[in-house]
């Protein structure tokens, strides 16, 4: 019986010790995306790593994160800097400026539907795996931010809110570079681009016009455009299949892209295929912004292709230049290509910083 | 001692428990597919890829850079006619070396089967009436405008007319359609591959080769110059493709 008790004491002994307060405050809200209809009915459900579950509190923490230039050497340069909202997440510029004024040498990224990159190789070469590593690099990129981890995690430990903040999104108040790039993919994960007029079409919510529905038929056709096969369509409302190929730019290469990181030549030259949502928000394009508008992307395809050791066999007539549409059908190209612009996407205060 | 037998009684009940479960215990076998590949007998893995490196019927150079099919319905057939059929559908990516192993879901009894067989790509029934997630969300659609469904294969790769300048190439089998008149006219080019007869005694691996040069050479000898890209829309093609895939699949060996 005396032992029984004493049995009794030590258990109850445990339960208390393990509840230190640490536990009893964190308590983070879990935070589902909000996945849209077509992604639901069509593709396979969003990347979420089991260590990084989305909540309210680590959104916010990446949100503040996002917009905050206290990730940069100098404190001037924010994620949002060279990712900006009313560019759906990317910039204007060919290149970006980093603090120092060096620019890197390919354009960023637009940022949406990042949950949906199933394979996770992320950046123009692939050259980072999950959204958290991603979001590890541009600190301490000389060319970008220019700081050093070490010295953020000093600054955001003694700041008067951060402390905080992340004590509520992850448990605990000492702040490390893991905590600070799974807060900024969290809130990354939340950018969901899906409400562009060809969604509402494909919902039946609106009609296209003639010029558009050509354009998607010329997207469609393998004889005509054959965008279908490395950027989406209407059973893959992505817009991009996410793995990188050689979409004859050059004969000769200055960027390896996918090459410079597997090391295999039969790599060179192979970029990953960006999402055709949002063009009219992410000129200029290419992985080194080699052109402003959406004209000249389409005449590249239609008559500009160059030839090289590892262009994509998909790249078809390559010897005439491409398929070589007419100036009607590269009209509806282009107009079908803006009906795949979001503008609720960029106007969402979800994603503007307070 | 009593205590001691007790945990030994439980030890062997355990061990015995889990061995019941993990293989044929039951009569039932575990059934898997390898998929491998070769070119006229040699071998094939993706490291194999992006060179120059094969001949075909028509003499072409050539190389492979990409190479995906789609098998289904694999089928099981009894001495007594009985079919079991496997609704399920393995997207086989050689480019990645992805689903070269594919498990059936479920066991089978063991015994002796007349007849086992998949369909190349899909039957019209699984082509129409299913709207696959995991095969959208890597672009194996086929255009609305084509009848939509489902690609059958991506073979592409580079070839040289006579060693000179590399064109790309895109074997993209699909259902043929005639999409020049009003309304599209479709023939059937799903096939029925067919291993024959086998004794499953235990948990069994089919290991299936794939003689991709089969796709160029029986009985059409392909000829790239005229046929390397665009072809889905293309129906004599397409038929021209259905009847070199006749050959193209063959069983290896059987493991058990």
């Amino acid at each position: 019986m005396k032992k029984l008790a004493i049995h009794i004491l030590l258990i109850i002994f445990i339960i208390l010790s393990c509840s230190n307060e640490d536990v009893q405050q964190y308590a983070p809200t879990p935070s589902l995306l909000k996945i849209p209809e077509l992604f639901e009915n069509n593709i396979l459900k969003p990347v979420i790593p089991s260590d990084n579950q989305q909540t309210v509190e680590g959104i916010e923490l990446g949100k503040k994160l996002f917009f905050d230039p206290i990730l940069s050497g100098d404190k001037t340069l924010a994620c949002a800097d060279c990712h900006a909202p009313e560019n759906a997440f990317t910039d204007s510029s060919r290149f970006s400026e980093g603090i120092d004024g060096s620019l890197g040498k390919r354009n960023s990224m637009p940022l949406f539907n990042l949950a949906w990159n199933y394979d996770e190789n992320f950046f123009w070469d692939g050259g980072t795996f999950s959204l958290e590593h991603q979001a590890f690099i541009p600190v301490s990129d000389p060319t970008e931010m220019k700081n050093s981890w070490k010295q953020l995690q000093q600054e955001l430990q003694k700041h008067p809110e951060y402390p905080n903040l992340f004590q509520k999104a992850f448990g605990t108040s000492k702040i490390d570079s893991t905590l600070v790039t799974k807060a900024i993919a969290q809130f990354e994960r939340t950018l969901i681009s899906a409400n562009s007029k060809f969604d509402k079409y494909l919902l039946g919510e609106v009609i296209l016009t003639p010029e558009e529905v050509d354009g998607f038929n010329i997207f469609m056709e393998e004889t005509k455009g054959d965008c279908f096969h490395c950027h989406g369509s209407d059973k893959n409302p992505l817009w991009t299949d996410n793995i990188f190929h050689n979409n004859g730019l050059d004969e000769t290469f200055t960027d390896l892209g996918l090459g410079t990181i597997t090391g295999d030549p039969a790599d060179n030259g192979k970029f990953k295929s960006p999402s055709l949502r949002n063009l009219i928000f992410t000129a200029p394009y290419m992985h080194d912004g080699r052109f402003t508008t959406i004209d000249e992307v389409i005449n590249h395809y239609s008559e500009g292709l160059k030839n090289s050791s590892t262009i994509d066999p998909l790249m078809k007539k390559v010897a005439q230049g491409g398929v070589g549409l007419s100036i009607q059908e590269k009209s509806n190209l282009k107009a079908f290509l803006l009906a795949l612009s979001d503008y609720d996407f960029i106007g969402n205060p979800d994603f503007i910083n307070d | 001692m009593k205590k001691n037998l007790l945990f030994v009684l439980i030890i062997v009940l355990s061990t015995i428990s889990c061995t019941d479960n993990s293989n044929n215990s039951f009569n039932q076998a575990n059934i898997s597919f390898n998929f491998k590949h070769n070119w006229d007998g040699t071998s094939i893995t993706n490291s194999d890829f992006n060179t120059i490196k094969f001949i075909n019927s028509n003499g072409e150079n050539l190389s492979i850079e990409r190479l995906r099919y789609l098998i289904s319905k694999i089928t099981f057939t009894t001495s007594a006619g009985e079919k079991l059929v496997f609704n399920d559908y393995n997207l086989v990516d050689l480019t990645y070396a992805s689903n070269l192993s594919y498990n059936l879901i479920t066991t089978i009894p063991i015994g002796t089967y007349n007849n086992v067989s998949f369909t190349f790509g899909f039957d019209n029934d699984a082509n129409y009436n299913g709207n696959y997630a995991d095969l959208n969300s890597v672009s194996w659609n086929v255009p609305a405008m084509l009848g939509g469904g489902y690609h059958f294969m991506q073979l592409e790769g580079k070839f040289t007319d006579n060693n000179t300048q590399e064109t790309g190439y895109a074997y993209h089998v699909i259902r043929a359609v005639d999409n020049t008149g009003d309304s599209l006219i479709f023939e059937d080019t799903f096939f029925e591959v067919n291993f024959g007869s086998v004794t499953i005694s235990d948990d069994t691996i089919f290991n299936i080769e794939m003689n991709i040069a089969e796709w160029f050479k029986n009985p059409n000898t392909w000829d790239l110059k005229v046929l390397n890209n665009m072809l889905m829309p293309n129906y004599d093609a397409q038929i021209m493709m259905f009847e070199n895939g006749q050959n193209v699949f063959s069983l290896e060996s059987i493991e058990q």
